[in-house]
């Protein structure tokens, strides 16, 4: 057991960010650690500069230095930090979120993170696409208390148009997931012009109640708080000058999910 | 908005916005009735002993002072005509007040109205007080070092007590409330005939025992003239439900206070004219109700379950008081207000924690104060709760929403901390465990104390500079010779260096206050409030006498974070990397490291530079005046490659480790640094017999006694505010707030026993919905599993967010959250800050 547990610790992986007191990224007070690398190129990410495995540079903004994003760490590493705060997460019931990027494309270093944070009683949860082969799943899922899985649309053309990569592993996987995860939500970028809609927010939800083991639906409204970060990597920002969603809008389409899912659903995370 | 989580949720009474506006409505103003009063008792009474005196005028004044009672109040008494006024206390100054009498109304902070007939009353009657005062006293009996340095260098100020009454104390409450001061007056009797005429004590405790018994008369007879003007105002009024309300009013006012309480509407009476008396006979600030859901449960539940009262009224009644303690006003000098800022009295209030045998001891009341805050919405009273690892969540839960909305309340404070803390300071463990806190942050056992919390104020960033100065200020020697720079070869020597000057001034602070203290002893002791504090009647002596069971002082030491960061910088860049000499770090902070000086500072650059040129000979014309101002302001006056390495300075600063980021070995030198404080101050002893122990918090204090201090070697800008209370230094923690509550719990709380203060700023978005509020919880929780003392939180407005783009270096660990993203405020482009600013708006 313990030489296993000191191969994870030294197992390297790649991140860009490590961000403490996250409060809406599953349950507690969590720390999540941003994977670097993506496989989609969602045009309101928020996270552009954790796209690409590669390290990138952002430019010099409000008078800082240059930023690079992509630090090659040690899962050991990375959790002395995420362990400072234990006691927050033993009385919130906190842990550790992996997130990215994607983290199922680092599944090596994304499994010693969430063995030794066990290791530590500290709970797990993960962000992800879902997008990832049977057997990464299957190494992995056993090992994260939460999986909050985005599922941003039905429509396999307008999946790819937005996003890069059309939504078919996705479906796929999703019903794997939610019946082998020990707790699966399905989480909604509500995107202008992509699928603010109506039907198509119903769609996701029926097909969220369609798998067995999905507890919950968290529509998380569009925001462009990333946007400063495409300007410093010199990149053109996807979504323009799309308004945000106002807050009734939001509300009725939280009715269309209930009322499509029968599940427990939210806005935000 | 998402429901209040709990029970004891009611609605608000339609009274009490009408309380409210009644109250506030008003521009507060200064009174002289009672100046005039106790001068004209003070005069005729001069063959007396002090003590004596002191009763006398307090009888004199509750005899004479107007009485009111204002439309819809069910606890009634004031001690101004208007509301949110203030009555003036020439025996322990005057002088100032006369200074600022045409200034004091249009002054930026706490401004209060005075009318030319006020004016003319005050200065009537001040020249009699000429000599007498306390202050005066004090200043006499000072060493003439603490003397200069108190007046004329501003590295500690005891101004809060020269210039007034000590205040911070909670009485007995609960006694009054069971027996009275018919009570009282009987235990008085009772110690009277205890004393045999040939002891040599005889004078001391008879007459105080005297004085505290016309104190109990003064108190009745006072409650009485609201009984007859209850019964005059019920006989003219036409409403039927308020006659009644009058009549009401009228039973309770000739019972209570000199009668036990028979009711929990005669409690809150009862109360209320301790809590206004006390603020009536001495100007001390800071008189704490303490831990209010306590001594008042028994009232309420024997009505309660007599059903002699409802839930609702009994809430209403509590709303009542919360809204009559706004009523009280206080006026400081302008200096003292500044660091005071917002008229505020300090009455500390109290619920949940342990009882004396260390079980829960939340009740009903516990969450009916909170509810009282959430309805009143009002500074006073100044809220708090303690916290343990037994304290029910659902009381912490309704605290968290409180503090949601934004006001800043309540406070919270570790028992786990906190008893053991006042333990080793010789309390028992359940004197220790029945604490309630003073003021802002004090602790102490209640009604058995004289804390004298809040003792000074000590600016930890003063001595540094006469490091760099080696011990002159202002072009005078005041502090040790500790070195010329270059004789400091190594980071232990300048180290050392500051620790001499910092302990030299502490000396000159506890000698600057133990004047003070005995003045008050000899010119003001208060035998009202001596009456309800255990140890008095015993030992025949005032609280300011020394009489109470327990004597401590307590000055707060303050620029924690910004020493820690300074002496972190100077031994990595001076003394390991030898980037940069002492000699070139003492220009740069003089030149405010080539960034020009602002506001005030470019001000007082500019006296500086043109006094100097005075003397020098040059004639000093208006534009010679703008031409220094503009040069200061701008640092062109710097040669360009001089201020090109203050700047390279400035920026190696920026990469040296700072406090507040959960570093281990930046924070545990933070602890280093705070005993540097804490271990001195508890070195001494004061006059009333008890012990020096630090606190560790500035109230407000740190923005104008930072306006006094220069640059200092964290890269702190000259005349900027100095860091609040223990937390990180401004904008420098950018770890969140867990990191910064880590490392702020690496400090020794347990010694600091006079209390330590923890302010965090918050965007609601992080407190939105239950979730919200349950991760907040967990937030206090964990800070005081690692044994921090207190913690309290600013939940950012529409207000603080246009600052902070105004201001971006203030606020620079501000973040704002969102799902899966989370942003610092300050690094987002304007508009984005916009979008954030709008939403903000819209609640949770």
């Amino acid at each position: 057991m313990t030489e296993y547990y000191a191969s994870d610790a030294a197992t390297r992986g790649r991140i860009f960010d490590i961000q403490r007191y996250s409060v809406n990224d599953g349950p507690g007070i969590r720390t999540i650690v941003f994977l670097k690398g993506c496989m989609f190129r969602c045009r309101w990410c928020s996270n552009p500069e954790g796209q690409l495995f590669e390290p990138v540079t952002l430019k010099a903004m409000h008078g800082k230095g240059d930023k690079i994003a992509g630090t090659d760490v040690t899962a050991g590493e990375v959790m002395e930090t995420v362990l400072r705060d234990s006691v927050y997460y033993a009385r919130s019931g906190g842990g550790l979120t992996l997130s990215g990027g994607e983290a199922l494309l680092q599944p090596d270093f994304a499994l010693a993170l969430f063995r030794l944070a066990h290791l530590h009683g500290v709970n797990t949860a993960i962000e992800t696409t879902g997008y990832a082969s049977r057997e990464v799943l299957d190494r992995l899922l056993p090992h994260i208390d939460y999986v909050l899985m985005d599922i941003k649309h039905m429509d396999p053309k307008k999946h790819e148009a937005f996003i890069g990569k059309t939504n078919e592993r996705v479906l796929e996987n999703a019903p794997y997931i939610a019946q082998h995860a020990h707790h699966y939500t399905v989480r909604v970028p509500v995107i202008p012009t992509f699928n603010d809609t109506d039907a198509e927010i119903a769609a996701i939800a029926r097909f969220a109640a369609s798998m067995p083991g999905t507890k919950a639906i968290h529509l998380l409204p569009y925001h462009r708080l990333g946007m400063d970060k495409y300007t410093a990597l010199g990149r053109d920002y996807g979504m323009g000058t799309v308004p945000l969603i106002p807050d009734e809008k939001m509300r009725r389409l939280l009715l269309v999910a209930q009322e499509s899912s029968g599940l427990a659903c939210q806005i935000g995370g | 908005m998402v429901h209040q989580p709990t029970r004891f949720t009611t609605e608000k009474s339609a009274r009490i916005p009408m309380l409210i506006s009644d109250i506030f409505g008003n521009f507060p103003q200064i009174e002289a009735d009672r100046a005039i009063l106790l001068t004209e008792s003070y005069k005729a009474t001069e063959a007396l002993p002090t003590i004596r005196r002191r009763s006398a005028a307090f009888a004199h004044i509750l005899a004479g002072l107007p009485v009111v009672i204002r439309r819809g109040e069910l606890i009634v008494g004031v001690n101004t005509k208007n509301p949110r006024s203030c009555p003036t206390f020439p025996e322990y100054s005057w002088e100032w007040l006369e200074a600022e009498f045409d200034t004091v109304e249009t002054r930026e902070a706490d401004p209060f109205h005075i009318s030319e007939q006020t004016k003319e009353a005050l200065r009537a009657i001040h020249p009699y007080w000429k000599g007498k005062t306390s202050s005066e006293l004090a200043a006499s009996l000072m060493s003439p070092e603490a003397y200069d340095v108190f007046m004329n260098h501003g590295i500690f100020t005891v101004g809060n007590y020269f210039y007034n009454g000590v205040g911070h104390i909670t009485v007995d409450y609960g006694k009054v409330l069971r027996i009275g001061y018919e009570g009282i007056k009987k235990e008085a009797l009772a110690a009277l005939a205890s004393i045999k005429t040939g002891d040599g004590d005889y004078m001391q405790r008879t007459h105080f025992i005297k004085a505290v018994i016309e104190c109990c008369d003064a108190a009745r007879d006072f409650a009485a003239r609201y009984a007859d003007e209850a019964e005059r105002l019920a006989a003219a009024e036409s409403d039927r439900v308020r006659r009644e309300e009058l009549l009401e009013i009228a039973k309770i006012c000739r019972h209570v206070p000199y009668h036990g309480a028979r009711s929990f509407h005669e409690a809150c009476q009862s109360f209320w004219f301790v809590q206004l008396l006390i603020q009536t006979e001495g100007s001390g600030h800071s008189i704490s109700p303490g831990r209010f859901d306590q001594y008042m449960y028994p009232f309420y539940k024997a009505d309660l379950d007599a059903g002699k009262i409802t839930h609702e009224q009994a809430q209403e009644l509590i709303d009542c008081i919360w809204v009559k303690l706004n009523s009280l006003s206080k006026v400081r000098d302008a200096e003292s207000a500044a660091g005071f800022a917002g008229y505020s009295m300090f009455q500390n209030l109290i619920v949940g924690g342990q009882d004396k045998n260390g079980m829960d001891a939340t009740n009903d009341l516990s969450y009916m104060c909170l509810e009282a805050s959430i309805h009143v919405r009002l500074p006073q009273p100044s809220l708090s709760i303690r916290v343990w690892n037994g304290s029910p969540q659902e009381l912490l839960l309704k605290a968290a929403y409180l503090t949601r909305l934004g006001d800043g309340v309540p406070a919270y404070y570790n028992d786990e901390i906190i008893i053991p803390a006042l333990m080793s300071r010789g309390l028992s463990l359940e004197e220790a465990r029945d604490y309630s806190i003073i003021g802002c942050v004090e602790p102490q056992t209640p009604h058995a104390t004289d804390g004298w919390h809040d003792a000074a104020f000590f600016n930890m960033c003063r001595p540094m500079e006469l490091v760099f100065s080696n011990g002159v200020d202002e072009g005078v020697q005041i502090g040790p010779r500790t070195g010329e720079l270059r004789e400091l070869d190594t980071f232990e020597k300048f180290f050392d260096a500051y620790k001499k000057q910092e302990a030299y001034f502490i000396e000159l602070m506890v000698n600057a206050d133990n004047a003070v203290d005995v003045a008050h002893g000899v010119r003001c002791p208060l035998p009202f409030e001596s009456s309800m504090v255990d140890g008095c009647l015993a030992s025949g002596k005032a609280v300011e006498e020394g009489g109470a069971r327990h004597n401590f002082t307590g000055p707060q030491g303050f620029g924690i974070a910004n020493m820690t960061d300074a002496l972190l910088a100077i031994r990595e860049l001076v003394y390991e990397k030898k980037l940069v000499t002492l000699c070139e770090y003492k220009e740069a902070m003089a030149a405010n490291f080539g960034k020009g000086f602002t506001g005030k500072g470019a001000e007082k650059m500019t006296i500086k530079v043109a006094s100097a040129l005075a003397k020098a000979g040059v004639e000093i014309t208006d534009a010679v005046i703008k031409t220094i101002h503009e040069t200061v302001s701008s640092g062109d006056y710097l040669p360009k490659e001089k201020r090109a390495r203050y700047e390279e300075i400035y920026k190696l600063i920026g990469t040296v480790k700072k406090y507040g980021n959960d570093d281990k070995e930046a924070d545990l030198f933070a602890r280093e640094v705070a005993y540097t404080y804490t271990k001195e101050v508890e070195k001494y002893t004061n006059p009333r017999g008890g012990i020096y122990h630090a606190g560790l918090y500035p109230v407000s204090a740190n923005v104008p006694l930072g306006a006094q201090t220069g640059a200092t070697p964290d890269g702190r800008l000259a005349y900027t505010p100095i860091a609040d209370g223990v937390g990180p230094a401004s904008g420098r923690d950018v770890c969140g707030p867990t990191a910064a509550a880590n490392s702020v719990a690496k400090l020794d709380h347990g010694i600091a026993s006079n209390g330590t203060l923890f302010n965090q700023k918050f965007h609601p978005a992080a407190l939105a919905g239950e979730a919200g509020l349950l991760k907040f919880v967990s937030l206090i929780r964990g800070f005081f599993d690692q044994k921090g003392m207190h913690m309290q939180f600013n939940v950012v407005n529409r207000e603080t967010l246009l600052d902070a783009q105004a201001h971006p270096e203030n606020y620079r660990n501000l973040v704002v959250r969102v799902a899966g993203y989370s942003a610092l405020f300050t690094t987002l482009s304007r508009s984005l800050q916009d979008d954030i600013i709008a939403r903000t708006e819209q609640g949770f």
